[in-house]
């Protein structure tokens, strides 16, 4: 993961499959509940409605009953290349978020390439949580050590 | 100033600055206002009223000690905060790990349709105007 400029966040990852079955299973219901929780928790909601101005919206309920949900709408979709969404926080309504997915592949490999733009860079950092620009690094450093006590 | 409602949450309330001032002094322990304020340089009614924010939320709590009232943090609301959101780029690396488990099966699925078509190659799934999974679109 890597910061650009102060807005976006790019992330990519490589994976060990032929990109049609990546696209698969990013964008299937059924798939995107078995991994979009990551071990926090579990998916209780995948709704997929793949066309152009078609939403999204994912809610998982992670361990310890936090609800987490996002939605958004597809502005373009290039079936097994390129999907791009809009992306709101429910906790954050008012922080859009603009989505470019790519998937690329060589050699039977396939590259995941996310780009997270927000509009504002306040957005961003709660996106990701941070504040690193305005020197709140620190304290946030320390929120996360009394957080990570009572994991 | 019409704010009360983007500070109902634990997530919002550490969204402002100065409120995460206030905690991170707190995690160091028991304070007065007035040491927060001296501590901070910021007027009393901001301070008290971030204060109040804060243990709205839960993330701070407040105790008489003789003349004084003592505010302390409370860290537990900042538990799924910090699991997902300082986590973000963990989260995102569970998640592509988890997603190359199930990319193993859909190569598994699709070897043994490619086996039990015979020489029929899954080329349908390669095809890029689109499989019948994802026929929403007319």
């Amino acid at each position: 993961m890597t910061l650009q400029g102060d807005r976006n966040i790019v992330i990519t990852r490589e994976f060990a499959a032929p990109r049609h079955l990546v696209w698969k299973a990013y964008t299937t219901p059924e798939l995107i509940k078995r991994w979009w929780c990551g071990e926090r928790g579990e998916v209780t909601l995948a709704e997929v409605d793949l066309r152009v101005g078609g939403t999204w919206r994912y809610v998982m309920i992670a361990d310890g009953g936090f609800e987490v949900g996002f939605h958004g709408e597809y502005r373009e979709i290039e079936t097994n290349e390129k999907l791009v969404m809009t992306e709101v926080f429910e906790g954050m309504p008012d922080g859009e978020a603009l989505d470019t997915v790519t998937f690329t592949e060589a050699d039977g490999r396939t590259t995941l390439t996310m780009l997270v733009e927000h509009t504002v860079p306040e957005h961003r950092d709660a996106h990701i949580g941070s504040g690193m620009e305005d020197g709140m690094q620190e304290a946030m450093d320390r929120l996360e050590q009394v957080a990570v006590s009572l994991a | 100033m019409a704010r009360a409602a983007t500070t109902s949450d634990a997530f919002n309330a550490v969204a402002e600055p100065r409120r995460r001032e206030i905690l991170d002094l707190l995690v160091r322990g028991e304070l007065a206002v007035t040491d927060i304020v001296e501590r901070l340089g910021v007027a009393q009614p901001l301070v008290s009223k971030h204060l109040r924010v804060l243990r709205e939320v839960g993330l701070v709590e407040v105790r008489d000690d003789g003349r004084r009232r003592l505010y302390r943090l409370d860290a537990v609301p900042l538990k799924p905060i910090h699991d997902w959101v300082r986590g973000f780029e963990q989260l995102w690396s569970e998640r592509f790990d988890r997603m190359d488990v199930v990319l193993e099966e859909l190569m598994e699925a699709e070897k043994d349709d490619e086996q039990r078509d015979g020489n029929e190659p899954a080329q349908r799934d390669r095809d890029p105007a689109g499989r019948p999974e994802h026929r929403d679109h007319p």
